[in-house]
């Protein structure tokens, strides 16, 4: 078969500029390669088995569809097959064979089947033709110059200031999508809002998370950590239910502490926090410093606690300074005492806000 | 050749039609009321290239209309909502556990809907896909040089519907409210206040208040579902508009030119090939949920502010800013009041950015540096601009260090090494690593421009060793094939930059108006193209043949007695054995 006629593409009336990658054919162009005719173009045979072929691709399809259904109606929620769940592995099963018997039918079609003489497009340049340019950019200044936005700065300035004042209210009105950490502060909708507070106060109890029970000093061994929460979370919803809901999210988020026992000469207590420990027990802030996650790796005979987010690493004994990572501040202390009936309490909220830093933090 | 047995459904002329079809019928009622003709006429019998690379674009479109049924079919289901309640479902594990009405309707989309987990696992896998096949898309089209005049937007375009696709995939992950995902909005929360001046007020604002509120699981949805996904359609259709308006690039071979699109018509054979194709990344997302878990939420449990998990990682494609916030030292400054948290701003707010604004703005970069202002619909191989091969081969390498050090822990387990270590090395290979990259791909590609120019002038390796009547050895070559000759040197020619800038008078002065830029843009476009291999001239390849015909002519002698060698091991007889010719 004959090869449609190429240009060579490299016109040689472009202007040269040696600055620019020149383009020149070293050989002529040779024009498409010619067509090979495929066997099921030539062999009947070979056309009818394609034909078979993909006829059989869409008749699986059609099976695996039916199959779909079939198992949609008997298997089980509680099935299984091999360890899996018996649905969702013959629904992916039977999905995917009745999709791909459609897909490789219809490729095997378009590859066997289909001419597969390649055609020849000539490109056009992606910018229009000088003249429906000029037409256009007329038109243009046509219509700009008969609005007179040009000749009338008034209107045409008096105009951009109005729509662009629209802009505001449709900032303005997002306003209510929350109240500002001033506001929180300000009118508490829990106890402990706001981001310099917590749920913590003065001899609240510093109780086991999940369980709630409270902790004696005697309970911890050296080299213990005990996650805890502030007694609150267990009575401090109405009638002294526990709280719920969004008092409970918030009031975990930010009070969840860490309580640790460490052998009292191996603390380095930090300034004015001589008196925030226990025999050896202190307690921490759980929430990182750094982007906020609950810390919880700890080891015993370095006391370190590892984020297990960004592995930022603090020193629990002494004063959970960052030893490692991209945290940049120690977790929160909070202090500790023991109340009449020899159970842990706190001495008072943490002393700066717990969790990642923010701008007006200081 | 004999083409009369050609089967007779494969004309090569288009078909003439007989009397007025069913097909022609309802195109007429069509056209009388919409005007389609016009614009059909030249789109039907488009004209798309062949070649494995172009489909990388596609699987990425297909694995959107993927995500975009499976998602409407978990909508029907899924409920956004951070309201208390108390599981009573299938999942035995979890009864009787508080959790938010977001993570018991996605438990009950995955134990009790037949199908449901089916499709949350498709939905997934495809989002998966969608993202993967876009960002090797991004980098088939770089490789090759496609972004260049006229296609600029286009890439500018590809570039929003990769980040527009990173956030989809984020707000998508986080709607079941388990307590990885959560674990992740806590994070994004910290992200958000370490912004300066506005931080805590975009926090208080996007959760309704303090963290976690009830309002940030409504909100993700409406963007997930909404927002974003009318954006990325939006994008989409602008994004293969411009695609048909251009017409496709092609690779450079016999016949095909800057100035013309060989291959094969849209109507059959692209509708088809297109239109299996998506019935392939269907079929492969199906069974990709159906034998592959992905997020098993139930074995995470829901979100609890005060627990974590180990090895607590985003979706990998979130996984190289967090890298980058895991090896950044804790840099925070107190200044006045108040507090720049430079170790989450940098990593976590500004890379990311900059790294998209430098990657949008890289073929203008491009542009730039070469002065290039003509269209180009003709591919480049990457070895033919190692430069921009290099360039993007370094932004790999970098993308590639980040997303180790997202994984430093669990690198750390499996490696059996030290954390620290691992840190610190990282480090200080984000900086190396893409400058050593850049170095030995720029080289890399030198040599293989010289391979290509060694192959012209001197022929290809036929592997077939001689034996010279002095008892010398040598490797037989024979002259490339004319179309492949043609192909191989179907490519631009360098400028020969000597002496200053464009504009400048002979002491080095620029010409008024073009300053100290024309310069900077002078030395970089020399560096672009330095140490390039050029193809050959007429006259060196002129000389190669002679050089090629002269050993022709030496061979001569031997032509049709020796071998491959194999034939003297003396248990063959060598009388009729020929020289193997290519």
């Amino acid at each position: 078969m004959s090869t449609p006629p190429v240009t060579d593409g490299h016109s040689h009336d472009e202007p040269v500029d040696e600055n620019l990658p020149a383009r020149d054919d070293l050989y002529a162009n040779p024009g498409l390669e010619e067509h090979h005719w495929r066997p099921t173009d030539v062999d009947p045979k070979a056309e009818k088995r394609a034909e078979r072929q993909v006829a059989a691709l869409f008749t699986l399809s059609a099976l695996c569809t039916v199959l779909l259904l079939v198992a949609y109606f008997t298997i089980d929620a509680d099935d299984t097959i091999g360890g899996l769940g018996a649905q969702n592995l013959a629904f992916g099963l039977c999905l995917a064979g009745a999709l791909l018997g459609i897909g490789i039918g219809i490729i095997q079609w378009a590859r066997k089947l289909m001419a597969d003489v390649e055609i020849v497009e000539y490109r056009h340049p992606a910018a229009s033709s000088e003249e429906d340019r000029a037409v256009t950019i007329q038109a243009l200044s046509d219509g700009l110059e008969e609005s007179g936005i040009g000749r009338r700065p008034l209107v045409r300035n008096s105009l951009l200031g109005a729509v662009g004042l629209l802009g505001l209210p449709a900032v303005v009105f997002l306003r209510d999508l929350g109240p500002t950490n001033a506001q929180v502060v300000a009118n508490p909708p829990f106890p402990g809002s706001g981001l310099e507070h917590t749920v913590w106060t003065k001899g609240m109890r510093v109780v086991r998370d999940v369980v709630g029970s409270p902790i004696r000093p005697s309970d911890l061994e050296i080299g213990d950590l005990v996650n805890a929460e502030p007694e609150a979370l267990f009575n401090g919803g109405e009638d002294g239910e526990p709280m719920e809901g969004v008092a409970l999210q918030v009031a975990k988020s930010k009070g969840a502490v860490v309580v640790v026992r460490i052998e009292p000469d191996e603390i380095t207590p930090g300034k004015g926090r001589e008196n925030w420990s226990v025999d050896g027990i202190l307690c921490y802030s759980k929430i990182c410093t750094h982007v906020g996650c609950p810390i919880s790796l700890y080891e015993r005979t370095t006391h370190h606690l590892l984020c297990p987010c960004h592995q930022s690493t603090f020193d629990l004994a002494d004063s959970a300074r960052v030893v490692f990572g991209p945290a940049a501040r120690p977790l929160p202390q909070l202090a500790l005492a023991v109340d009449d009936e020899g159970y842990l309490v706190a001495q008072a909220d943490f002393d700066e806000p717990v969790g990642p830093s923010y701008w007006e933090r200081g | 050749m004999d083409t009369s047995k050609v089967a007779n459904s494969n004309t090569t002329t288009a078909a003439t039609a007989k009397k007025p079809s069913k097909a022609a019928a309802a195109a007429t009622w069509a056209d009388e009321r919409l005007g389609i003709a016009t614009m059909a006429k030249k789109n039907l019998r488009k004209v798309f290239p062949d070649h494995w690379s172009f489909m990388l674009g596609e699987i990425a479109l297909w694995s959107f209309v993927v995500l975009l049924l499976t998602g409407v079919f978990l909508t029907l289901w899924f409920t956004p909502s951070m309201g208390e309640v108390q599981y009573n479902g299938t999942y035995e594990q979890l009864r009787g556990v508080h959790m938010s009405e977001a993570f018991a309707s996605t438990l009950r989309i995955s134990f009790d809907v037949r199908g449901g987990l089916l499709m949350r696992q498709m939905h997934h896998w495809s989002a998966m896909l969608f993202i993967a096949s876009m960002m090797i898309h991004l980098l088939r089209v770089f490789f090759t040089g496609a972004y260049r005049k006229p296609r600029e937007l286009n890439w500018v375009i590809g570039s929003l519907l990769l980040l527009l696709g990173t956030l989809e995939g984020f707000t998508g992950y986080s709607l079941p409210d388990d307590l990885l995902s959560g674990t992740g909005v806590r994070a994004a929360d910290g992200f958000i206040k370490a912004s300066p001046v506005v931080g805590t007020y975009m926090s208080f604002f996007l959760f309704g208040g303090e963290f976690p509120g009830e309002s940030i699981i409504p909100r993700l949805y409406t963007i997930h579902v909404l927002l974003i996904p009318g954006l990325l359609l939006a994008l989409i259709a602008a994004h293969m508009l411009l695609l048909v308006y251009h017409k496709h690039t092609q690779w450079p071979g016999p016949g095909r030119t800057e100035k013309n699109v060989v291959g094969y018509p849209m109507l059959p054979v692209y509708a088809a090939k297109a239109g299996g194709f998506f019935f392939i990344v269907f079929g492969v997302t199906a069974l990709l949920g159906g034998l592959l878990s992905i997020n098993p939420v139930w074995k995470y449990g829901p979100y609890d502010p005060s627990k974590v998990t180990a090895g607590s990682q985003p979706d990998w494609y979130m996984g190289w800013p967090d890298g980058a916030l895991r090896i950044m030292p804790g840099i925070e400054t107190h200044i006045w009041g108040y507090t720049i948290s430079w170790n989450v701003m940098l990593p976590i707010l500004v890379l990311p950015l900059l790294m998209f604004t430098i990657l949008m703005l890289l073929p203008f970069i491009d542009a730039w540096i070469t002065g290039d202002k003509r269209e180009h619909h003709l591919l480049e191989r990457p070895r033919n601009a190692p430069t921009r091969t290099a360039l993007m081969v370094a932004l790999m390498t970098m993308y590639g260090l980040f997303w180790i050090a997202g994984g430093n822990d669990i690198i750390a387990i499996k490696l059996h090494s030290s954390i620290n270590q691992i840190t610190y090395f990282l480090r200080m290979a984000v900086f190396v690593g893409p400058v050593i990259a850049f170095l030995i791909t720029r080289r890399w590609c030198i040599a293989l421009q010289r391979k290509d120019n060694e192959t012209l002038l001197h022929g290809y390796e036929t592997g077939i060793i001689m034996r010279s009547p002095e008892g010398g050895y040598s490797e037989r070559h024979l002259p490339l094939p004319e179309s492949r000759a043609y192909t191989l040197t179907a490519r631009e020619r360098d400028p020969a930059l000597n002496g200053g800038p464009e504009g400048t008078d002979a002491n080095g002065i620029p010409a008024p108006g073009k300053g100290r830029l024309a310069g900077l843009q002078h030395r970089v476009r020399t560096l672009w193209y330095a140490d390039n291999v050029q193809k050959p001239t007429p006259a060196e390849l002129e000389d190669g043949h002679h050089h090629a015909d002269h050993e022709h002519e030496l061979q001569e002698g031997v032509e049709g007695h020796a071998a491959d060698g194999h034939q003297f091991d003396g248990h063959h007889l060598v009388e009729d054995e020929t020289l193997r010719n290519h």
